[in-house]
């Protein structure tokens, strides 16, 4: 029998193939699909950046534009300080995180440790129905119900009569409900969906041996959480608000609809506010293309692509360092 | 050490660890009912605005100066809108789904590639809606020359919407199991009737899903539209109208045929938010709200849909 | 090899086994009796685990509970400290009490009784964090802040564990996961032993580490005996023979039901079992 396998027979195993043959088209042409994301990324980098740097290149205004104050495009000399919008973004979704963090991280610990199966299967649901409305339908909500009962409510000083207490919130009230707390307020609520259930899954990662190891110690449901549960979901608590913080700084009209869009710095939380994603929108339809006040605006978009990028490498930062705990 | 050994009831006063222990239970539940009492106000705030303005006479109906009217024309724009995008979205992202389960490597040069593949597919989620609108508008309205137009919308939205129908997709396709794929190659199947004849059949569940989130994120979108198909003024369409079908770049951006996609197009999304920059119109408000119920109408419709199909089709599939 | 000679005297009162019952009676002071049960039986979502178990156990001694694997041993030990209690669908009906006190009242503290209760499981779990936080976290949860007072009690925990030497420079630096499994494990005891507990349950604790940390856990549970009332499940039967005092053997029924076959001094159940069940078991005849 062995003859039969003689060397100088043709092997049945190796298909002659034309060089054409071999190539992979299918292969190809998944891999251009794909590849395109890096093309899209790489063209948007370049687009956005050429148009970002004509307001020093070509209107030879100087770097140091972006870090000052005074915006007014009308004026003779007309002043591009880019300071009130990136402050104001700051500012806005700061208070959008202060707000939604502890409340997403609680409802993530919620859904995770504490919600029998029923509430976790109806609350879920309302998380990704919160998701999904549109964000003009939030700023819609917010112009039509949360501005008015600001200017409603808190019209006036908002002075507290304790003696020390009340010099410090001694602070205008609402003029019109426009205002930076409006901005935060619609914001935090947009965020929450992402917070919870980024968060979430960082919890539900925790390896169960951890829960059980701390509550045959003795300890309460909350002691775990608070002392086992969030230091181990950490990093991943922290990933969720870092795209929680993109998500809050990139949103353009639902913060437009709301803070009243006055480019001074932000004084506060009470007063109306701005910031480099409602300027955009507002004035980008009314300025003409190639004028310095345009170009601003195309700065602006540069400033908030390089915010983006800077967060997603923070997030890779994050769970790189995730501590070999 | 026989002291800790003393006989101790285990009714104990409740201690202060017990104390937070309840407390925070409550207010845990509490978050969870404060969520969905919030989502509840705010779908009954809505069932109430558009009481009364919502009706099929208004979804399918002209607007009107005088009166109330209509929104037929931008609810039209958002179907054609979500159409055109889905029908370049959807092929490109499973397509990149693919790749990103079923080819890529995580090792060697590709490796590097895959990782730029996930870097990319990262960047572009976390670009601000309208820098990605801003990008449409210096590609596609100033450089191409297209003006404002509903092609410029779509191609703008699916760059957008690219890494999130290519994510959903690859999760679909890496949940089917190993062991299919290998029973398939083992029969002597390549690698692409494979994925053809057994990956893709078993992951339809997931990619339908997908498509449908997808499809909910693209129908609401605005700021990513406001620059690339503009903000206009809503006419009646005529859908007799065939003219701007000879993809003629140079008679202008005023197609008047509904079906053109070289003719600007507003959305509801846009709508709303124009109502509100530059509205002055005695019926604004009512106008606003019932496109916002409307809205949110279609994405409990998504939603619900997405869940619907998918269990129907997971039941479908296993059963046969 | 043990000598059980000089072993006290286990407690047998009853033991009940279907409708035959094995009686083996020891006088003793109710006072040394640390933990019973009456008519124990577990059920996951409606089927049986565990059925109608009834034994006690003494004060400072060991117990182990012995028997194949899926006979309900660990899910009964569970018992002890209510942990069972975490699993959804799992109900437990008759009685264990606790010195005397019946742990499944309503009343009942579960963290209190776990408190009481210890456990060491199958795969050390030590916490991410460093090893001094590991042994103070129990503790720490009670309300002890004074730093004197932790530092005490992390080295007198540490040292009965027999970890101490080992770990003692780099308290606080060393993270508990960077142990080696045998060292986890002894953190793991040495955790429990910080929050003062009376009875130690072990769930096969040296199943997951190697014969010479194997070894030095079942020192360590021999001298922990003068202490504590120890409750250890494992199927490796030699371990059984070294460390316990007293043996209880377990099998399934048809049902896959665990039920407990005999319970006796470690070595009488090792030499003359009375039920066929067991000689088989130990004999290697099973299964």
């Amino acid at each position: 029998m062995a003859r039969l396998i003689a060397a100088d027979r043709p092997s049945t195993l190796k298909v002659e193939t034309g060089r054409l043959a071999r190539i992979d088209v299918p292969m190809i042409v998944v891999f251009m699909a794909a590849a395109s994301m890096i093309a899209i990324v790489v063209l948007l980098l370049l687009f956005i950046s050429w148009q970002g740097i004509q307001l020093f290149v070509k209107d030879g205004y100087s770097p140091g534009t972006i870090l000052s104050p005074t915006w007014d495009p009308l004026a003779n000399t007309p002043a591009f300080g880019l300071l009130p919008f990136i402050a104001g973004t700051l500012v806005v979704t700061a208070g959008a995180l202060l707000i939604s963090t502890p409340l997403s991280v609680g409802l993530a610990a919620f859904l995770s440790e504490v919600a029998p199966n029923w509430a976790r299967s109806v609350v879920q649901p309302a998380l990704e129905i919160f998701v999904g409305i549109p964000s003009v339908v939030w700023g819609w909500l917010g112009l039509t119900t949360l501005v008015p009962f600001l200017s409603d409510t808190f019209s006036g000083p908002l002075v507290v009569s304790l003696p020390v207490v009340g010099k410090v919130f001694s602070m205008p009230g609402f003029l019109t409900g426009f205002s930076w707390l409006a901005g935060s307020l619609v914001l935090s609520v947009m965020i929450l969906p992402t917070i919870t259930s980024v968060s979430y899954d960082s919890f539900r990662a925790v390896p169960q041996e951890l829960r059980t190891g701390s509550l045959a110690l003795g300890t309460t449901r909350w002691q775990t959480i608070r002392h086992i549960l969030i230091p181990a979901a950490l990093p991943g608590i922290l990933t969720a608000v870092v795209l929680g913080m993109t998500r809050a700084a990139g949103e353009a009209l639902a913060v437009q609809m709301v803070i009243g869009n006055s480019p001074t710095l932000p004084a506060a939380i009470t007063q109306p506010v701005t910031t480099l994603t409602s300027q955009i929108t507002l004035d980008m339809g009314n300025t003409v293309f190639g004028e310095p006040w345009q170009d601003a605006l195309w700065t602006m978009s540069l400033v908030l692509l390089v915010l983006s990028i800077a967060s997603v490498v923070l997030v890779r930062l994050i769970n790189k360092r995730r501590m070999p705990l | 050490m026989t002291a800790n050994h003393s006989p101790a009831s285990l009714h104990r006063r409740t201690s202060r660890a017990i104390v937070a222990d309840r407390a925070a239970t409550i207010v845990l539940w509490g978050t969870a009912a404060f969520v969905l009492l919030l989502l509840g106000t705010i779908i009954l705030h809505f069932a109430l605005a558009a009481w009364g303005v919502v009706s099929l006479g208004f979804i399918f109906g002209d607007p009107s100066d005088t009166a109330l009217g209509g929104v037929f024309p931008v609810f039209w724009n958002s179907i054609y809108m979500l159409a055109l995008t889905m029908l370049i979205a959807v092929p490109v992202g499973i397509l990149g789904g693919i790749y990103m389960s079923e080819y890529a490597r995580e090792t060697g040069p590709l490796g590097l590639v895959t990782s730029a593949i996930r870097f990319a597919e990262e960047a572009i989620s976390s670009v601000p809606s309208i820098v990605v609108g801003l990008f449409g508008l210096i590609l596609f309205v100033d450089t191409f020359r297209w003006g404002f137009t509903a092609l410029g919308g779509a191609f703008a939205l699916t760059l957008f919407n690219l890494p999130l129908m290519t994510r959903l997709s690859e999760q679909a396709l890496r949940a089917v199991p190993q062991d299919e794929r290998q029973a398939s190659l083992a029969l002597g199947a390549t690698k692409w009737q494979t994925i053809r004849h057994v990956v893709l059949p078993l992951a339809i569940p997931g990619l339908v899903t997908g498509v449908i989130l997808t499809a909910g994120r693209v129908f609401g979108e605005a700021a990513v539209l406001l620059f690339t198909a503009g903000i206009g003024t809503p006419v009646h369409y005529d859908f007799a109208n065939f003219n701007g079908f000879g993809l003629d770049f140079n008679s202008g951006w005023w197609h008047t045929s509904p079906w053109s996609p070289l003719r600007p197009a507003t959305t509801l999304s846009v709508y709303i938010w124009k109502l509100n920059s530059e509205g002055l119109g005695a019926f604004k408000n009512q106008l606003a709200d019932g496109s916002a119920a409307i809205l949110i109408g279609m994405v409990l419709i998504f939603n619900l849909g997405a869940r619907a199909v998918g269990r129907v089709l997971t039941r479908k599939l296993t059963a046969a | 090899m043990p000598t059980t000679a000089t072993f006290p005297q286990p407690v047998i009162r009853r033991v009940e086994v279907g409708s035959s019952i094995v009686a083996e009676q020891a006088a003793t002071a109710p006072a040394d009796l640390k933990i019973s049960t009456e008519h124990v039986s577990v059920k996951y979502s409606g089927k049986t685990a565990v059925r109608d178990v009834s034994l006690e156990i003494r004060e400072r001694s060991i117990l182990a509970l012995i028997g194949p694997s899926g006979s309900g041993k660990s899910t009964f030990l569970r018992c002890f400290n209510r942990m069972n209690d975490l699993i959804p669908g799992a109900t437990v009906e008759g009685e264990v009490c606790l010195d005397g006190e019946d742990i499944g009242d309503a009343g009942v503290s579960v963290v209190e009784l776990r408190r009481r209760v210890g456990m060491v499981f199958q795969r050390p779990n030590p916490f991410p964090m460093s090893i001094y936080e590991n042994v103070a976290y129990g503790p720490r949860r009670r309300g002890m802040n004074s730093r004197a007072q932790l530092d005490e009690l992390v080295e007198t925990s540490l040292k009965r564990a027999a970890l101490w030497d080992e770990v003692k420079d780099d308290l606080r630096r060393k993270s508990g996961l960077a142990l080696s499994g045998g060292q986890q494990q002894r953190l793991c005891i040495a955790r429990v032993l910080a929050t003062d507990p009376e009875v130690i349950l072990m769930d096969e604790p040296a199943s997951a580490l190697d014969p010479v940390s194997t070894l030095r856990i079942e020192e360590l549970m021999r001298e922990l005996r003068e202490n504590y009332t120890i409750v250890i499940v494992t199927h490796n039967m030699q371990q059984a023979a070294r460390v316990s005092d007293v043996t209880a053997f377990f099998t399934m029924a048809e049902d896959r039901a665990g039920y407990l076959v005999e319970m006796g001094p470690t070595g009488r159940i090792f030499t003359r079992p009375a039920e066929r069940l067991t000689e088989d078991y130990i004999s290697g005849r099973f299964g």
